[in-house]
């Protein structure tokens, strides 16, 4: 047998392959590849070209694992964040002869699991996680929830025990597909490796198609040593093989004349903007919409993106930590157009007293969310994209003179909430550091240029209020399951996804101590995250909780943590403190400067809260400005 | 904000009147698809009071006809979440359709020498069938709708009921139209 193993230590990327395509690549592009440009890159892009389309010679016989790699490339695939393990070591036995499949080894599968997912939200594409059966397929299990709630395109693959061994407890074995079953779009099992080209083809269309969302398969270790002569289907065959799935992608002809009528009408009308636009690339056709209609556009933690926030009908973000603006507009709204949202508790508070004068017109790819949450009054199932492209035509264009009343109060609304809320200073009370001007700042030093990746909690929501988003997908954050330790992993793999952006991972504390093995990610794999640890050593939002909803009854909220700067030390991964509103910007420029991964520890104010905050179970005209007699 | 006092409350989904639904669901028959269905109605907080399944007449697709109680808006948002199942080709609620509607029970009854002539006269007038016959015992076999069935039982508690098996409602729409040929496509 002679075969030439790729070697796995430098692997190419798309950054690699891109810059060999291009003459002169963008300044503000980075290699995450130490030897790019050289020979062996080149290689590497003749071995890919002859891959994808002369087909190859393999001078063995092939296998499961080959077929596995094979529609993994078809799909267009180039990264994969995985972990070995026994029984998907026949895998790694040939991933070495498919160097064109870039593998990073993470360091704990959940990162895994959140870098495909970050990596699939910047780019659109599915992301693809790897790991090997019992823990490291539970291990999985975090992020494929957290993608599954946000609606993100992912593949996860598993190892399993040989067949014959299923369900005889053997050494590393767990009901895998029992438990990602409830949480996932549709899970597999596969047992032969002539199954395998249908699966992985299924599950890639059925990842991306429709409401994206994970799709698991669990690969059984003789399935991927079985020989086998398995051709891959073709798409036309993949689809017809699913006779269960297909979704409705274009609106109803009736629905969208009667949503029409609803905007004639509407004196008071908002947009309620989410990820489904997102998804759908949608942005253009909502301006567009928006602009003829003269409607402003407010939009969910996950629509975050689907319209320049400097536009003058964006008008915020919304729900429990929204702009109080924004819940005004909503609250007093007598039309409701939601595109690709799905009134989500965090979003609507107390059902009863949602948005009281609105009647709603309610645009969702998933008909399961009509409906679900809150009654509507016209239901559209569709792609977001093609709804607005079909509406746009039907609605009569609007001249803004005649919402001059309505617009005098959003804007007079908007400056009232924007100047209370707001530390243009950079200090919070005794002049300590505040975590909003934090977040401006580092948009501003970005230029609104970067991918921002937030962790869960108090940072999650500074994020989405003060970095100023101008761009679709360059905001990345676990809304639906809320997964701390999100943050660095995620950014990671949107950093792979779009090499030509800076990626920030904005982390608490408490998130970035669960998850900050991968560090040793980013130094091995050249990937450049900045981190922006907001450290108040505290789980700041359970403190906020504690004192404002249980009576300040602060149990677990403090949360001592390491010296950040060491420990980033040890990785050798440069760090940078800040502590003081004027620290901030000099912090921000030097990990900007480095080439690679870079931390900043800013230690801001241990005790300030999120506001507005509208308590569970509250609406959204109970928001809470300030507490304990100080403005926050 | 409009100058008129505080609207009423808004409507929230599935609070309305409680009654039984009948769901037809038509699916691909294939490995897991009826814990696929049962753990979706688990999750979302569906309680199933009857599933019965079998193949249709083609081999691979299957045919399953689920009970439940719940109000309208509840049982629509069921029927849509099992329609996000990959495995599930149609799903219907056949509720005030016109339908058949049959279920199958054995009864094994508790029959002595001194009124065993009694149970089986009752067995008779209830359109039951005698499928066994034991020292101490009888196993009647009774089909009707749900409602006729608990009328049997009911009626031969008296007597005693050593076993119980039901199999749960069947359902088919009257006429000529077939939910099996309108599978979606």
């Amino acid at each position: 047998m002679t075969i030439t193993k790729g070697d796995p230590a430098h692997p190419p990327s798309p950054v690699a392959r891109a810059a060999t395509e291009r003459a002169t690549p963008p300044p503000t592009r980075r290699s995450h590849v130490p030897n790019e440009g050289s020979a062996e890159a080149a290689a590497v892009e003749r071995a890919r070209k002859g891959m994808l389309h002369e087909g190859r010679e393999l001078k063995r016989t092939r296998i499961g694992a080959d077929v596995l790699c094979e529609a993994l490339l078809r799909q267009g695939v180039e990264v994969i964040f995985s972990y070995p393990g026994g029984v998907i070591l026949p895998l790694y036995d040939v991933l070495g002869d498919y160097p064109e499949l870039r593998h990073v080894l993470v360091r704990h599968e959940q990162g895994g699991a959140h870098a495909a997912d970050g990596y699939a939200r910047v780019t659109g594409r599915v992301g693809v996680c790897m790991g090997t059966s019992g823990p490291g397929a539970t291990n999985l299990v975090t992020g494929i929830g957290t993608a599954l709630l946000d609606s993100v395109p992912m593949v996860a693959i598993t190892g399993n025990v040989p067949s014959a061994l299923i369900g005889k407890d053997a050494f590393q074995e767990i009901d895998i597909n029992g438990i990602t079953l409830p949480m996932t779009k549709h899970n597999y099992l596969v047992r032969d490796a002539d199954d395998l080209p249908r699966v992985v083809a299924e599950a890639f269309h059925i990842a991306r198609t429709g409401r994206p969302g994970p799709v698991h398969i669990d690969i059984t270790k003789d399935a991927l040593q079985q020989e086998t002569r398995a051709e891959h289907p073709t798409d036309a065959e993949i689809v017809a093989g699913l006779p269960g799935f297909r979704p409705n992608l274009d609106g109803h002809g009736r629905q969208l004349k009667l949503a029409a009528a609803e905007i004639a009408a509407a004196r008071r009308p908002v947009i309620l903007a989410g990820h489904g636009v997102l998804h759908a690339e949608a942005w253009d056709d909502l301006r567009a919409f928006a602009e003829k209609t003269q409607i402003p556009v407010a939009w969910t933690l996950l629509g975050i993106g689907v319209i320049d926030e400097t536009h003058p009908l964006a008008y915020g973000y919304m729900g429990m930590h929204g702009w109080k603006h924004v819940n005004r507009a909503i609250q007093s709204a007598d039309l409701l157009i939601a595109i690709g949202m799905r009134f989500d508790d965090r979003v609507t508070g107390n059902v009863r007293t949602y948005a009281p004068y609105a009647r709603i017109v309610h645009v969702d790819i998933d008909p399961a969310e009509i409906g679900k949450n809150v009654a509507v009054e016209v239901p559209i199932v569709g792609d977001a994209g093609r709804v607005l492209r079909a509406l746009t035509p039907l609605v009569d264009p609007v001249d803004p003179a005649t919402r001059a009343d309505y617009f005098a109060q959003l804007t007079e609304w908007k400056a009232d909430s924007v100047a209370s809320s707001w530390h243009g200073s950079g200090a919070w009370r005794d002049g300590l550091l505040s975590a909003d001007y934090v977040i401006e700042r580092i948009g501003e030093l970005t230029e609104h240029e970067a991918t921002y990746v937030a962790d869960v909690g108090q940072n999650q929501m500074w994020l989405a209020r003060y970095a100023g988003f101008r761009h679709p997908n360059t905001h990345v954050s676990s809304g639906g399951l809320g997964t701390m330790g999100f943050s660095v992993p995620a950014a990671m793999g949107a950093a792979l996804g779009r090499p030509d952006r800076e990626t920030w991972a904005i982390t608490g504390d408490g998130g970035f101590q669960m998850t900050f093995q991968e560090l040793m990610t980013l130094v091995a794999d050249h990937i450049p995250v900045k981190i922006a640890l907001l450290d108040n050593k505290k789980l700041g939002m359970i403190r906020q909780w504690q004192e404002i909803i249980y009576a300040g009854n602060y149990h677990s909220a403090n949360l001592p943590g390491p010296d950040f700067a060491k420990l980033a030390d040890a990785f050798g991964i440069p760090a940078f403190r800040a502590r003081t509103p004027g620290e901030v910007d000099d912090a921000i420029r030097a990990a900007q400067a480095v080439d690679g991964p870079a931390l900043i520890w800013f230690e801001i104010a241990e005790e300030q809260n999120v506001f507005p905050m509208m308590p569970a179970g509250k609406g959204l005209s109970d928001l809470i400005e300030k507490w304990g007699g100080a403005e926050e | 904000m409009p100058a008129h006092s505080a609207p009423p409350p808004r409507a929230l989904p599935g609070g309305g009147e409680t009654r039984r639904h009948v769901l037809v669901a038509v699916v691909l028959n294939k490995p897991g698809v009826l814990n696929r269905v049962a753990s979706l109605m688990r999750a979302r907080n569906f309680n199933i009071d009857s599933l019965a399944v079998s193949h249709t007449d083609s081999d691979d697709v299957s045919r399953m006809t689920i009970t439940l109680h719940g109000d309208d808006v509840a049982v629509e948002q069921a029927a849509k979440q099992l329609y996000r199942l990959i495995d599930v080709l149609k799903v219907q609620d056949v509720t005030s359709e016109p339908t058949i509607q049959q279920e199958l029970a054995l009864v094994k009854i508790r029959a002595t020498d001194s009124n065993r002539s009694e149970v089986l006269k009752l067995v008779e007038l209830s359109r039951g069938r005698v499928v066994d016959l034991a020292d101490g015992s009888v196993i009647v076999e009774v089909t009707g709708t749900e409602s006729e069935i608990d009328a049997f039982v009911a009626l031969v508690r008296t007597y005693g009921i050593k076993e119980l098996v039901r199999t749960g409602a069947v359902v088919m729409a009257r006429g000529s139209g077939s939910i099996e040929e309108a599978i979606k496509r």
